[in-house]
């Protein structure tokens, strides 16, 4: 009878009861929204370029990244920058991904959604600003970016602002290319920033 | 001080936090206070001085919820006391017994180390450091536990 007893206990209730992971998640982020708590909210989506993951703050959009950044690695970063209270909540990225499915169908020309500034500072910030500035099909230089910015001579550390850019495509960054005319670099590696540029007419398809 | 994102712990602790509260509460009612764990979590997550032992404090958290929930249903009327049937479950649940009501109604220690014995499977050691009490007393709470548990199963036959 011991054994019988303490069989039931282990096998049963927990066993045969299924846990629904995606409802809790979707609950959790609805009631963390409606209460405030959710300073960060990602979703996935899925571009030409690969999937991106969009992060989302109540001020907007704080972060785009391309696949080859680990997801953990990002949202640990944003923990300590910005917030830990970050979950999952493709809905509250659904303004964004909506408008990224438009611009690579080729029926949208810039980006109407608020952005979070926060994870870029001082003259990166500037630097990224005036970048977002860059209208579709145009495009810019290093020092044209680094003048627009305040500080002609520092177009080394434009560069390296460029390069850092948390929110690539939604800000520009793939615009601004070497007075040259060579391209440059770009933080989704080259031929993501050619792919774009063609996207937008600047390069010959 | 570094904290994990939030997501981080949903994905790592509700699966077992999840089989915690069916243990505790039943399968009715777990779904409900793994919820509330996690809101309440949520809410006092950025003041958390330390990341040490996450688990663990979900753990605190997600008890305290449960005991809410036995609570609760130690106020609510039930009818199965006056002598009727409470209405079938729609499917058939070949534990629902009235076993774990029965480990829902212990005195809240036994029940806490029946719970992490039997359905967390855990060492005695471990149940003791996360009840804050020592390994034979969590051994001992457990066995109390079952002595009660098999004293009202054997009265029922």
């Amino acid at each position: 009878m011991t054994d019988e007893l303490e069989r039931r206990l282990r096998d049963a209730p927990a066993a045969s009861v299924p846990f629904d992971s995606a409802a809790l998640r979707s609950a959790l982020a609805r009631r963390a929204a409606d209460e405030g708590l959710l300073d960060i909210g990602y979703g996935t989506y899925d571009s030409p370029l690969g999937s991106l993951t969009v992060l989302v703050t109540p001020r907007g959009l704080v972060r785009l990244s391309y696949p080859g950044e680990r997801i953990e690695d990002q949202l640990q970063e944003l923990a300590d920058r910005v917030s830990p209270r970050i979950l999952r909540a493709p809905e509250r990225t659904d303004d964004v991904r909506r408008q990224l499915d438009a611009y690579f169908a080729g029926q949208r020309s810039g980006f109407d959604v608020p952005i979070d500034w926060r994870l870029v500072r001082g003259f990166a910030g500037d630097v990224l600003r005036a970048t977002a500035r860059i209208p579709f099909g145009s495009v810019s230089s290093y020092r044209e970016v680094a003048t627009a910015a305040g500080s002609p001579n520092a177009y080394r550390a434009a560069g390296n602002a460029l390069g850092s850019n948390p929110i690539p495509i939604v800000v520009p960054c793939h615009r601004v290319l070497h007075a040259g005319g060579g391209l440059g670099g770009y933080t989704g590696g080259i031929d993501r920033k050619r792919y774009l540029l063609r996207l937008e007419g600047v390069l010959d398809a | 001080m570094t904290l994990p994102p939030f997501e981080t712990l949903v994905g790592a602790h509700a699966a077992e936090l999840h089989r915690f509260l069916v243990g505790y509460v039943g399968p009715a009612e777990a779904e409900d206070c793994l919820q509330e764990t996690f809101m309440s979590a949520l809410r006092a997550y950025p003041r958390l001085r330390h990341a040490d032992n996450l688990r663990a404090w979900l753990y605190t958290i997600a008890q305290r919820k449960a005991t809410d929930a036995v609570r609760r249903r130690a106020r609510r009327p039930t009818r199965e006391l006056d002598g009727l049937d409470p209405p079938a479950p729609a499917v058939p649940d070949p534990s629902d017994d009235g076993l774990w009501r029965r480990v829902g109604a212990l005195p809240a220690k036994q029940r806490t180390a029946v719970v992490q014995r039997f359905v967390l499977d855990l060492a005695y050691l471990e149940i003791g450091t996360r009840m804050g009490i020592s390994e034979e007393a969590a051994r001992q709470n457990v066995s109390a536990g079952l002595r009660r548990l098999r004293r009202e199963v054997t009265d029922d036959r």
